[in-house]
């Protein structure tokens, strides 16, 4: 098998066991290029269906292509999706940079509150309801105990340590120095009352690797990724306000991986478009125990 | 698998090797080193660094480029403090190196299970200590057939070809213990970079490998497809209420190749059927699947299998089935490993409930002391011991197939622990069951699936078993359960004993109350069979056993596995020694707890 293959097959391998031994089991689906392949990855291991809700956490600022793509592909494919919303934050304008906090703190309550509330289940989740074609408030509060997410190694220095399946504790942190040990594909699946864990499927795959599937299986991703003809991509999605697009004229997928291997980005973190990554040295770090991502 | 120059991997080759060693033996010092001298650092790097060190007026460190280069991870550059990128012309390597203190092992066997091959530091003026020893050991049992001894702090023993033998011969004679071979030495110096990125002027006497044309040695694992096929089922899927109608047998496979029309046989239960269809989600679906690859297939015969069940290739060696096992296991869980306590086994994705029965020989990895007396195994402890699961299951041994003889134990929520199954111990079960397995292979299966019959009659198949003191009411409440059942549109029978002793068994001596423990035996094996046929016939049987045991309980459980067996009960419980769902101590009152067993069958899923 070629890398690519050995990268599906553990991803597939681990998506079957997370089903088999989670039974309030969610994928997180942000609607960017890693969790699209992930999404994937779902179908391809369970022929075709998803028999799991995906759960996006809509700050109500992404880009509006982001959102239009995710509706699209919901009702094509078939998908129990679900959203889920900080409310009273975006009542109160506790946002940046209309309203009245700065970054980081959009980031907390938008992102990552709305994703801790919405994964136990004390605030409203919304789901698709194929029938009536709209979103509905779902009557499932139960909170979600294995929480499927993509998440690289390669993106930044605190997922190198990372574990496919990784433990939270009730309050979502995330205990950096002591992991459970993992090998031979025996993953943590025991886990305290009231506490969860996180599954990454995809914590081998660097960048160009998932391009190059995304390449290979023909997986459609949203336009914004991609130069429309003005010399400006997004190399990573966000929310409007404070994600950058690159100055870049790959105009599809093949230019993209080209670029990637040769061209400029070889050396520039791809998060750099991310303005929340910068604010202050471990933001994201911060944000990560928190339980954003 | 990725760094500045990660990102064109996919064209060469890929490797983890992992670093290991007693602290301070120079682990991180030979990674900088190796990183410096083959220019994979980014440019400056080690400037700054030595200046940095300057300005703090404190000796430069190869070292503290690892922790230099931490910072540079948010821009995705090179390293991160578990896994060192780096590049030769033949390859690109991720070197792990377990970081941690207090948690170092477990980190070190989770860094360790994904390489490849390893690199293992010892200190030439400290020689071996406890840890060289003890992850010398874990090495082994995790699988790594490729090590290379690092010998260094040349420089600090004059480069001195006595000492560096003197380490070499020691450290293999350990080796040799723990059944290592093929192990590699080099003599190096971390610090002033000797045998690392070049051949050292200090040891003229040192014709061998540098680390780095070392490396590039390190070959490849073959994936093993032209092993005997195995897979352990993960799952069984059919999404009926996503309008798919089939049924498919979903999971990894662990060694082999998988192909279209293949007869294969599930264990434990020995049932077998051929492969009708390999699934795929998109493409064309293709003919045969190689080992690592995650697949799924239907199947021509619906015969019934479920996650944890080992498939194989009808005709290749068959996997060892038992619940009795001798294991070599290496312990880290805080709470030592003990006997009287309940753990969780998985091994492939079998999970089953064990014990530790017995303490064969503990040993203290770090000098391979054995304690014979030590009856339990204490964190960092390695241990030959005798495991004892709840019902059989499907496993090979090490020396035949090392993947598929792996385990670990989960202790409260926690893998505690790791090992390798050596060898299996027969029970006084093990003769039934190869009979069983035996039976299965023989087996002619109807072409009506197992599944079509649960359909059309509204419900599984399932036995209820009625036990208990010899009693006449005992069989007369078994009836009432069979009336009820009927009554509610159920295919159910009714089986006692004395209709078998009457016929099937008439050839055989039995008298009441003089029945020879042989005979016994033979009349529930009987009974046992004509079980498992009703049961395949789809019904619901519902059968008395006077003075059922435990052992009996499980030939029942054994013949018509993995069908549901329920266990009722009935009368003085002095003799109970069986699992029972439902006890009933006064038979007299047995009628009056009718309406609670059949509520107790349901939520256990019998019947409609
Ligand atoms: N003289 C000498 N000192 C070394 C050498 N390699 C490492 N050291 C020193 O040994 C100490 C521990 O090294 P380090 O690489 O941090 O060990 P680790 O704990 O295995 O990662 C440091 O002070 C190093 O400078 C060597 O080859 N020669």
């Amino acid at each position: 098998m070629d890398q690519l293959s050995q990268l599906e097959s553990l991803g597939v391998h681990i998506l079957r066991e997370a089903y088999a031994n989670f039974r309030n089991l969610c994928m997180l689906w942000s609607i960017g290029k890693d969790s699209t392949v992930l999404l994937w990855l779902a179908r391809k291991a369970f022929y075709g269906h998803v028999p799991f809700p995906l759960v996006h956490i809509d700050t109500h600022y992404k880009i509006p292509e982001m959102i239009e793509y995710r509706d699209r592909l919901t009702r094509e494919w078939k998908l129990p999706m679900v959203y889920g919303e900080n409310k009273a934050a975006l009542e109160a304008k506790q946002t940046y940079p209309d309203g009245n906090v700065d970054r980081i703190n959009c980031c907390r309550l938008l992102k990552a509150e709305a994703l801790k509330n919405t994964l136990n289940g004390s605030w409203p989740r919304y789901r698709f309801n194929h029938e009536a074609d709209e979103y509905q408030v779902d009557k499932d509060t139960e909170a979600y105990t294995g929480v499927i997410v993509g998440v690289r190694s390669d993106e930044e220095g605190s997922r190198s340590k990372e574990r496919y399946f990784s433990p939270r504790d009730t309050e979502n942190a995330w205990d950096v120095g002591d992991q459970p040990p993992e090998f031979w594909n025996q993953f943590k699946t025991d886990f305290a009352p009231g506490t969860h864990v996180r599954i990454h499927p995809l914590l081998d795959w660097t960048e160009t690797n998932i391009w190059e599937y995304i390449e290979r299986e023909g997986i459609p991703t949203v336009s914004l990724y991609y130069d429309q003809g003005e010399g400006i991509r997004y190399r990573s999605l966000g929310c409007g306000p404070c994600t950058h697009p690159v100055e870049s004229d790959a105009k599809n997928v093949r230019d993209i991986i080209v670029e990637l291997q040769s061209g400029k980005f070889a050396n520039i973190a791809e998060r750099s478009g991310r303005a929340q990554d910068k604010e202050d040295g471990g933001g994201l770090e911060t944000l990560r125990r928190e339980g954003y991502m | 698998m990725s760094g500045p120059n990660g990102k064109k991997m996919s064209s060469l080759e890929h490797m983890n090797v992992v670093i290991t060693g007693h602290v301070d033996h120079g682990k991180s010092t030979v990674i900088g080193r190796l990183m410096a001298d083959t220019g994979s650092l980014p440019e400056g790097k080690l400037d700054q660094v030595k200046a940095s060190c300057a300005r703090n007026s404190k000796p430069f460190e190869y070292a503290f480029l690892l922790d230099a280069l931490k910072d540079e991870q948010s821009q995705g550059i090179t390293i991160d403090s578990a896994r060192v990128f780096f590049k030769t012309k033949k390859r690109h390597y991720i070197i792990i190196d377990a970081p941690g203190h207090i948690e170092f092992l477990k980190n070190m066997v989770t860094g360790a299970a994904r390489a490849e091959a390893a690199f293992l530091t010892i200190d030439a003026a400290e020689g071996v200590q406890e840890n060289s020893r003890r992850h010398g050991y874990l090495l082994s049992m995790l699988g790594i057939k490729q090590m290379c001894v690092l010998v260094n702090k040349m420089d600090l023993v004059d480069y001195d070809q006595k000492v560096y033998k003197s380490v070499v011969r020691k450290y293999t004679r350990f080796l040799k213990n723990i059944n290592m071979e093929n192990v590699k030495f080099i003599p190096v110096s971390g610090m002033e970079g000797d045998n690392i990125a070049s051949m050292s002027k200090n040891m003229p006497w040192w014709k061998g490998d540098t680390v780095l044309t070392l490396i590039d040695k390190f070959k490849k694992e073959k994936a093993p497809v032209d092993l005997p096929f195995r897979m352990p089922v993960q799952d069984v899927y059919k999404f009926t209420a996503m309008g798919d109608s089939r049924r498919i047998i979903a999971g990894t496979i662990s060694t082999g190749t998988l192909k279209l029309g293949d007869e294969l046989v599930f264990y434990p239960s020995g049932k077998k059927s051929k492969v009708a269809g390999i699934e795929q989600f998109n493409g064309d679906p293709p003919e045969t699947v190689p080992s690592g690859a995650a697949t799924g297939f239907t199947m021509s015969e619906q015969i019934y299998t479920k996650r944890g069940d080992l498939v194989v290739r009808a005709g290749e060696k068959p996997p060892q089935t038992g619940n009795v096992m001798r294991v070599n296991l290496f312990w880290l869980g805080r709470e030592p490993f003990v006997r009287d306590k309940e753990y969780i086994l998985k091994t492939g994705t079998e999970r089953v409930r064990m014990k530790l029965f017995d303490t064969i020989k503990v040993i203290d990895a770090s000098n391979l002391n054995s304690d014979g007396m030590k009856k339990m195994v204490e964190r960092h402890d390695v241990a030959d011991c005798v495991l004892s699961t709840k019902r059989p299951i499907a496993f090979d041994l090490v020396e035949d197939f090392p993947q598929t003889s792996r385990f670990v134990i989960v202790d409260g929520y926690e893998i505690a622990g790791g090992g390798i199954i050596r060898e299996v111990i027969r029970d006084n079960k093990a003769n039934y069951r190869d009979r069983v397995m035996d039976r299965n292979l023989k087996w002619d299966t109807s072409d009506i699936p197992r599944e079509s019959r649960s359909e059309t009659y509204g419900h599984a198949p399932s036995l209820i078993l009625v036990g208990g003191p010899e009693d006449k009411r005992k069989a007369a409440f078994a009836k009432t359960i069979e009336k009820k059942m009927f009554a509610e549109g159920n295919k159910v029978y009714y089986l006692g004993v004395q209709n078998v002793l009457a016929g099937l068994d008439s050839d055989m001596e039995i008298k009441r109350h003089q029945t020879y423990p042989e005979d016994r035996e033979e009349m529930v094996r009987h009974l046992a069979e004509l079980a498992n046929i009703l049961l395949d016939a789809g019904i619901i049987l519902v059968a008395t056993v006077s003075g059922l045991t435990y052992d009996e309980q499980e030939m029942f459980r054994t013949s018509v596995s993995p069908e549901t067996v329920r266990t009722v009960w009935v009368g003085n419980t002095d003799g109970l020694e069986v699992e029972a769902d439902y006890v009933i101590t006064d038979v007299g009152e047995a009628s009056e707890h009718l309406e609670s067993v059949m509520k107790m069958l349901k939520t256990k899923g019998i019947g409609k």
